[in-house]
Order: C-alpha cells, then structure tokens, then sequence
C-alpha cells in the first residue's frame, strides 16, 4: 500500500501546483499555453515504454504498447512544435522592434 | 545496479521541476518560448530515466528495442509533419487531434494492462483493486478524451454538423444510459479484472460522442481546453496503472492547469461551464428569451463609402472577430491596416479576451500577418479611447460588440465584458449577413444611426477596400 498512499500524496500535490501555476495569463498567451499543456498531456507515453518494456515477448501487447507509443509522441512532438511555431511569431516582432 | 535508481529518481525530479517550471513560463509573454523548450527537454529527460532504469534492472530485449523505435518514429514524424503544415486558422482542431491522440495512448495502456495483467502493469507494487479500479479510470477518461477530441475536430472543421436529435432531451437519456453502462463496466472490472473491459471502452467512447456532438462551435474552445484537462487526469490514472509517480504528477499538474484554463476561458464568455455541457447550442432557446426583436434601422454603405471615412480618419480601431479568422482574411487585413499607417493614420486592434476561434487565438493570427504587437490593445485598455476615435471597423465580430450586455438587464448577454465600439463617431460592421452572432441575439449596433453594415465575406470585403483604398490615393505617397 505503500505506493498508493505516496501516489495519492503526489496526486494531490501535483494537483495543487498545476492549480497554482496558472494564475493570472495575458489573453493573448491562452492558446499556445492551451497548446503546451496539451503536449505535456503527451507524458503517458511514459507508460507505454514501460508497458512495451514489460511485456517481453508477447506480440500483442507490444502492438498495443508500439501503437500507444506512437499515439503518445504524436502528442507531444506535435504539441511542441505546433506551440513553438505560435510563439515563434510573437518573439519575432519583439526583436525586430 | 543500485546507483541506476538514485539516477532515474534524481532525473524524475529534474523532470518534474522542468516540467513546472515550463507551465509557469508558459503563462508569461516574455518567456514563454524557452519554457515551452524547456518542457520538451524534460519529456525527453523523462523517458530517458524510463529507458535507462529499465536497461539497468530488467533489461530491454531488442524486440522491445525495436517496437519502441517504431512506435516513436511513425508517431513522431506524423506529429512533427503535422505540425509543420497545419494552417494557423486550424489551432484548435489541431489541438484537439493532438489531445485525442494522448487520450487513446493511455486508453491502449489501461487496455494493454487489462488484457495481460501477468506481463505488464506494477504487480505487487499497487493491491489488485486499486490497479484494477487506475485501468478502469484510465480506460475511461481516455476514451472519452478520444471520442470527444475527435467529434470536437470534426465539428471545428465542418465535418460534422449538429443533428436535430441532440438538440432534444433524448441526447439526455442516452449519455446518462451510456454512463450507466460504463459504471457498471466499470464495476465489472475493478472486482475481477476481466469482465466488462470493452463495455466500458465503448459505453465511455459513446458518452464522450454524446457529450460533445450537441455544442455548438463557438464553445468548442471551452469543450477543448476541458478535455486537455480530461486527458491530463488520464495521463495521472495511467501512472497508478504501470506505478510511475512521474505520470501522476505531470498528469495531475496537466489536469488542474487545464481546469482553471478552461474556467478562465468560460468567463471571458460569460458562459458557465454547466451551461456550455449541458445547455447544448444556444440560440434555440435564448432567442425567445429576450433581447429579440427586429432591426429597425439599418444602414448599409458598399466598401466604397467605407474607404472614403477611412481616408478622413485619424483615429482608426480596428475589431477583429471569429469571422475574420473563418474568412483566413488577417493577411490582408494587415495590407489594408499598412496602407492606412502610409497616410499616417493611427491604427489599433482592439482584441476582445475572446476574439476569434478560442481565447489568444486572435493574437496568434495577427502575429502571423506581422501585425506589431503593440498596436493590439485589450479590452481594458481600448475601451476609453473608443470616444476619441474617428471609425471603427468591426470584422466579423458580433456578440462582442452588443451594447445590449451593458444596457439591457434582460438580455442574455448581460454583463459580458464588451468592446464600446458605439461610442466611436463611425462604426463599419463587416458580415456575411444580419445573422445573429453564437448567442442568437438581435445586435442592438447594427440600429444605431452612427453604424452602417458592409455585406460581404471579410476577406472579399477587405479586398475590395483595399482597391478603393488604392484609387483615392491613400498612403501612396510614402
């Protein structure tokens, strides 16, 4: 149990902090910030490495975890770049001023 | 052997503090690009602590070698390609493919799980109910993310419009038949494990369909940034599935973030967050509401009359909406506005907390023509100028230049937040037609004697101003 109680501790922390961090953001920030957040959404590929890690040699359950994966990193080189580019362009009128 | 675990926990924390400190940089104008790298390179350092501690305690065979490389190439390129070449008038669809995709990994982990509780999963770490009752959270708010995310898109994109039968109170008997069957599934599976698995991914996949398909598209930004917030709570079930502390912190940070994102958005709407779930489209019931009635007095000029108030300007504001960014029409709304800056007229923006496809969607737009960004100003800011201000153009935007939600108790829109445009001497509203705007509310500035409506599609319009523009010489001269 051990690992359930501590896990229920970082929920709630967790939690807590993602509530904290997003105090007060400019309008003009919602959508790239929206889109970031979404990226790091992509985290759970995490669990699929594990679950393709874990699963030895069951061909299934590697299908499953390589699938998950993809879907995952689709997620999340997707997100970042796609909020690299919005954010791109408000850098570059910064410098250029 | 023993110094592999200090490592990965030493990386996981390394992790977790990127990860936040990405999300608060995020929130600022200024850092906000280093913070979104610095969010990349703690998933990177992240599943790196995943490989090398596995490479370290179990090994990796190079089957597994070779499914990890698949998967992360095929889902990498297909991710990088998209979004390199998605159009920035496309944002929130491509947000919401994005966060679907995250929903359906963690379901296919749950799944996975499930499927073969012998090899994958943390046996021994988590008792087999509260593992069994991670898959079952996981499985749902993963499919529900998935469906959602994706009938979100296909409505953004016009795929799909609003059937009539989601309209009624039927859709309500079928979600609520659709979470039974999910709970019950659900229940299935936390006692034993096996029973019920797909019940519960079909029910909950079915449920989100329901849920989403009866919004109507202008709250779709609200529904999006709710299931970015949904697939972060999947993320978070799926560490209590394969016990990795990592994924419930970065989850649970995702899931609460999206929360207040979502809140903020709702408010910048006027809308609450019950309303935009469960109040299906407006428009059906909140024209019989109030604030209805017909035009009396409208005034419509060609974009020839409009171009001649624009030459005796000085002072020009300029209100862009969600039809702008439909018609794609910023590029040459900044040909028209440079024009006008040659003659050395004064040229703002003024941008609603709303303005365009979802909160900021607007900014990214104009940036995108290379509009500076100092001449956008916020609500807060334009509104006192409007007095001194000779025209305004109003681009496709509607509801929120309504004067009706400061002076009508009745109406619906009351007390939303809205730009004072009536207050300038000369109001041009640029629309397709005397639709009303999401809310279905009759616009009480298209009667007033200082507005006149130019008919035509943003895009079509800016471009015949733009020639007339030409014609009377305007900003040639430089």
């Amino acid at each position: 149990m051990s690992f359930f109680s501590e896990a229920l501790w970082v929920l709630l922390l967790g939690s807590l902090l993602g509530l904290e961090l997003i105090g007060k953001v400019p309008p003009t920030l919602h959508t790239p910030l929206m889109s970031g957040a979404n990226a790091i959404s992509g985290i759970t590929m995490l669990a699929a490495l594990t679950l393709i890690i874990k699963s030895g040699d069951n061909l299934p359950l590697l299908i499953i975890g390589s699938i998950s994966l993809g879907f995952a990193l689709f997620n999340v080189i997707g997100g970042f770049l796609v909020t690299d580019r919005m954010l791109a362009m408000f850098s570059r009128k910064k410098t250029r001023k | 052997m023993t110094f592999i675990a200090p490592i990965k926990f030493a990386i996981d924390l390394l992790a977790v503090l990127l990860l936040a400190l990405g999300i608060k940089g995020l929130s600022k104008v200024r850092s906000a690009r280093e913070a979104n790298r610095l969010a990349g390179i703690a998933m990177m350092l992240a599943a790196f602590g995943v490989l090398l501690n596995s490479q370290g305690t179990i090994g990796i065979s190079i089957n597994s070698w070779i499914w990890i490389i698949c998967g992360t190439l095929i889902g990498g390129l297909l991710g990088a390609l998209t979004a390199k070449r998605v159009p920035m008038t496309a944002m929130p669809e491509i947000v919401a493919l994005f966060n679907g995709c995250g929903g359906m990994s963690s379901l296919l982990v749950a799944l996975g799980v499930a499927l073969f509780p012998s090899s994958g999963g943390s046996d021994g770490v988590v008792g087999e109910l509260i593992r069994n009752f991670s898959i079952v959270v996981s499985l749902f708010v993963g499919a529900i993310t998935f469906s959602g995310s994706i009938v979100a898109m296909a409505k953004l994109q016009g795929w799909l419009s609003t059937p009539s039968w989601t309209q009624s109170k039927a859709r309500h008997f079928f979600n609520i038949f659709c979470a039974v069957l999910a709970l019950i599934g659900g229940i299935y599976l936390s006692i034993d494990g096996q029973n019920g698995l797909f019940l519960i991914v079909i029910a909950s996949s079915l449920l989100g369909i329901g849920v989403t398909l009866p919004i109507g598209g202008a709250d779709m930004p609200v529904v999006i940034s709710l299931l970015n917030s949904y697939s972060g709570v999947a993320a978070a079930a799926a560490g209590f599935v394969v016990g990795s502390q990592l994924l419930i912190v970065a989850g649970a940070m995702v899931g609460a973030a999206g929360l207040i994102l979502t809140q903020v958005m709702c408010d910048g709407m006027n809308r609450s967050l019950v309303s935009v779930l469960f109040g299906g489209a407006l428009g059906s019931s909140s024209v019989a509401s109030g604030g209805g009635g017909e035009y009396t007095n409208i005034t419509s000029c060609s974009p020839e009359e409009c171009a001649l108030s624009l030459e005796a300007a000085e002072r020009v504001v300029i209100v862009p909406g969600y039809g702008l960014a439909v018609a794609q029409a910023q590029h040459t709304l900044r040909e028209v506005t440079r024009v006008l800056e040659n003659a050395e007229i004064e040229v703002t923006y003024a941008i609603h907390p709303v303005a365009g496809r979802m909160p900021g969607h607007m900014n990214v737009l104009l940036a995108e023509a290379d509009v500076p960004y100092e001449q956008l100003k916020e609500m807060d800011v334009i509104n006192p100028e409007f007095p001194a201000t000779d025209v305004v153009l109003v681009l496709g935007a509607n509801d929120v230049v309504n004067p009706q939600a400061k002076t009508d108790q009745s109406s619906p829109l009351y007390g939303m937040p809205v730009l004072d445009v009536q207050e300038a001497r000369t109001v041009f509203v640029v629309k397709r037609g005397m639709s009303a705007g999401y809310s279905g509310i009759k616009n009480d500035l298209f009667d007033l004697p200082n507005t006149s409506m130019v008919f035509g599609d943003a895009k079509k319009v800016l471009g015949d101003l733009l020639l007339e523009l030409k014609d009377l010489g305007v900003g040639s001269k430089g």
